[in-house]
């Protein structure tokens, strides 16, 4: 609507002969073509992302028969809602969701408290020493977790611990990993320290400090750590395959995978409703957390 | 980092070094669940797995010393060398595809498109779902029959598609194809990226009367270099882990053409209880996700931009 007065108002830089130029030359309209054709493409790529979702969420309410239809058929009528019935109870799902709860749940407590600890001490006390552990700190984040994983095994082996969540939870108590201590000492560093100092005069410890004021100024930062941990512990597959053999301890992830063993190939309608579930959780609390997820990946990515 | 308050009531030397005293402890305890944590799941475990590698073990019986035959041995099996391979040329596919892919898609939303949250919640959401389910889905869109990847190609493009994850020379661009629907992770990485980036720049480079593309190529590039250099040396480390999808999906094959680096490692130490031989595959991968690090940090003189304040 303004495209004529801006470019009259407002020269294109670069172009000396500004009234020569035809309309589809004016920098407004090509600016906005721009945009067009770039929302386009975004929209296209949305597309893209969203097809196989609804085709999925599509081929869980089908039948057996329908899910082999060419062309495909994207609205089954009547939509096959006992699939999920069917898919959640030919395996325990129920008792697989409670296992994974506790897992994530325990290891999310473990990880939030252990990590802040430490964040607390590399952000705020001197000692001799902090350097060099924090170093050690940051060098554990290019030390992948299969390495370790073989030795680890065999330790949790002679604890007796394989087929208890206690492998999958323990550790977390213990170091609550390298990039959530890196993130959290950065947040506290941004914490100003006359409340710490104000707090030492009213007589308060450095567990005080951390407990009463560092952790209630640090609810942001540690809910992208909660956020984080929460979908890596939920999906996680490679440790609970390892260390959970028996299926009263199976996760949601290793019965997935036990399921399609048994169903694969043919019952994709099963398969497809089964999955849709296990991912429910993540995309709930994707959608209820978004800014956090947001600030949590720009932080990581681009400051890290 | 000296505090005020030593400056505002100097206190006696003794007292002041008591206070230092008391407070190195308390550093100690608050790190002590970090400290016990390194040396029992880490050191600990990396120092044991070395001397496991010069073993043959198989938990039952107790270790006995070989040396270096699991390395020898490892070199001359050839579905060890495939596992490199599968593993390398799934990196060099997916890898630079990501990167394009992702800065791409941050630049585009970077122009304040309309919708930009909505798009961007969009583009993330796969991020969110990975693991086994994903997995599924993606095994049934590459079904080469019913899957929806085929009958697209054949209903819209009138192509007979490939068999995907049952034919030895298309698994990996099937794995590659999959990796590019979570691209929206590393996307919001370089996004967040871009809007570091001062805008003081882009006038500057204006005045001077650079186009779109010497902007692109001369500023926004080589600002985003650091978070490049991050998103590369995280993607070496997850193209070693990769594991669920070829598990789930393929079980590494057909014929070992998905036979990646820590399936091949999986199968050694927990099918077959190999654990000296999945010892020195771990050392390997270790060594190599090292130098290829180092490589990557060397080499980043000559192609990464940091600006004087970044950290």
């Amino acid at each position: 609507m303004s495209s004529t007065v801006e470019s009259v108002a407002r020269p294109s830089p670069g172009t000396r002969t500004a009234r020569s130029v035809a309309w589809w030359q004016r920098r407004s309209t090509r600016q906005r073509a721009l945009k067009a054709v770039a929302t386009l493409i975004a929209a296209l790529f949305a597309v893209a992302v969203l097809f196989p979702v609804v085709w999925m969420i599509s081929t869980s309410l089908k039948t057996t028969d329908q899910t082999a239809a060419i062309p495909i058929i994207w609205v089954p009528i009547p939509p096959q809602w006992h699939n999920y019935i069917d898919a959640l109870t030919a395996e325990d799902f129920g008792l697989f969701f409670r296992n994974t709860a506790i897992i994530t749940v325990g290891s999310l407590i473990g990880t939030v408290l252990s990590s802040s600890l430490a964040a607390f001490g590399f952000a705020r006390l001197r000692a001799p020493g902090r350097n060099f552990l924090f170093i050690l700190v940051l060098s554990t984040l290019m030390l992948p977790a299969p390495v370790t994983i073989v030795p680890r095994f065999i330790l949790f082996t002679k604890l007796h611990w394989i087929n208890t969540f206690l492998p999958l939870i323990v550790p977390a108590w213990f170091g609550g990993g390298a990039f959530n201590v890196f993130l959290l000492r950065q947040f506290f560093m941004t914490v100003p320290r006359e409340m710490d100092e104000a707090a030492r005069i009213d007589g308060a410890g450095f567990f005080q400090i951390y407990w009463r004021i560092m952790l209630p100024m640090s609810l942001p930062a540690l809910g992208i750590v909660c956020i984080f941990h929460f979908i890596y512990a939920w999906n996680d597959f490679f440790e609970p395959l390892i260390f959970l053999n028996n299926n009263n301890v199976w996760t949601v992830a290793i019965g997935l995978a036990g399921f399609t063993a048994a169903y694969g190939g043919t019952a994709w309608n099963l398969l497809m409703a089964a999955s849709l579930v296990a991912m429910l959780p993540c995309v709930l609390l994707f959608f209820v957390a978004q800014r956090y997820f947001v600030q949590g990946v720009v932080i990581t990515g681009v400051k890290g | 980092m000296a505090t005020s308050t030593t400056s505002t009531t100097p206190l006696p030397a003794r007292r002041r070094s008591h206070l230092a005293r008391q407070e190195a402890i308390a550093f100690y305890l608050f790190v002590a669940p970090w400290i016990i944590g390194f040396l029992v799941f880490t050191a600990g475990p990396v120092v044991a797995s070395a001397y496991l590698s010069l073993t043959q073990y198989d938990i039952a019986n107790p270790p006995v010393f070989i040396g270096l035959g699991n390395y020898v041995a490892l070199a001359r099996d050839p579905l060890f060398w495939k596992s490199l391979s599968v593993t390398t040329s799934y990196a060099i596919l997916a890898l630079p595809l990501g990167l394009v892919a992702s800065i791409a898609l941050a630049l585009l939303l970077n122009l304040r498109l309309p919708g930009l949250s909505i798009w961007r919640t969009i583009y993330y959401l796969p991020s969110v779902t990975s693991g086994v389910a994903v997995a599924l889905l993606w095994q049934w869109i590459f079904q080469p029959t019913f899957g929806l990847l085929n009958v697209v190609l054949y209903q819209v493009f009138h192509v007979v598609g490939p068999q995907w994850l049952y034919d030895s020379n298309w698994v990996i661009p099937a794995f590659v194809i999959m990796s590019l629907w979570s691209v929206g992770g590393s996307m919001l990485i370089y996004l967040g990226g871009l809007q570091n980036i001062p805008t003081q720049l882009y006038e500057a480079a204006e005045i001077d009367g650079a186009g779109a593309w010497a902007r692109l190529w001369h500023i926004t590039l080589p600002m985003l270099t650091p978070v490049i250099l991050f998103n590369l040396i995280l993607g070496i480390i997850g193209v070693f882990s990769y594991f669920t999808n070829a598990y789930v999906m393929t079980q590494g094959g057909p014929n070992y053409a998905s036979y990646f680096y820590l399936l091949a490692l999986y199968q050694n130490a927990f099918e077959f209880l190999k654990m000296g031989v999945a010892s020195a595959q771990a050392w390997i991968f270790f060594v190599i996700v090292l130098v290829l690090t180092i490589i990557t940090l060397k080499s980043a003189n000559y192609w990464v931009y940091y600006e004087g304040k970044i950290e």
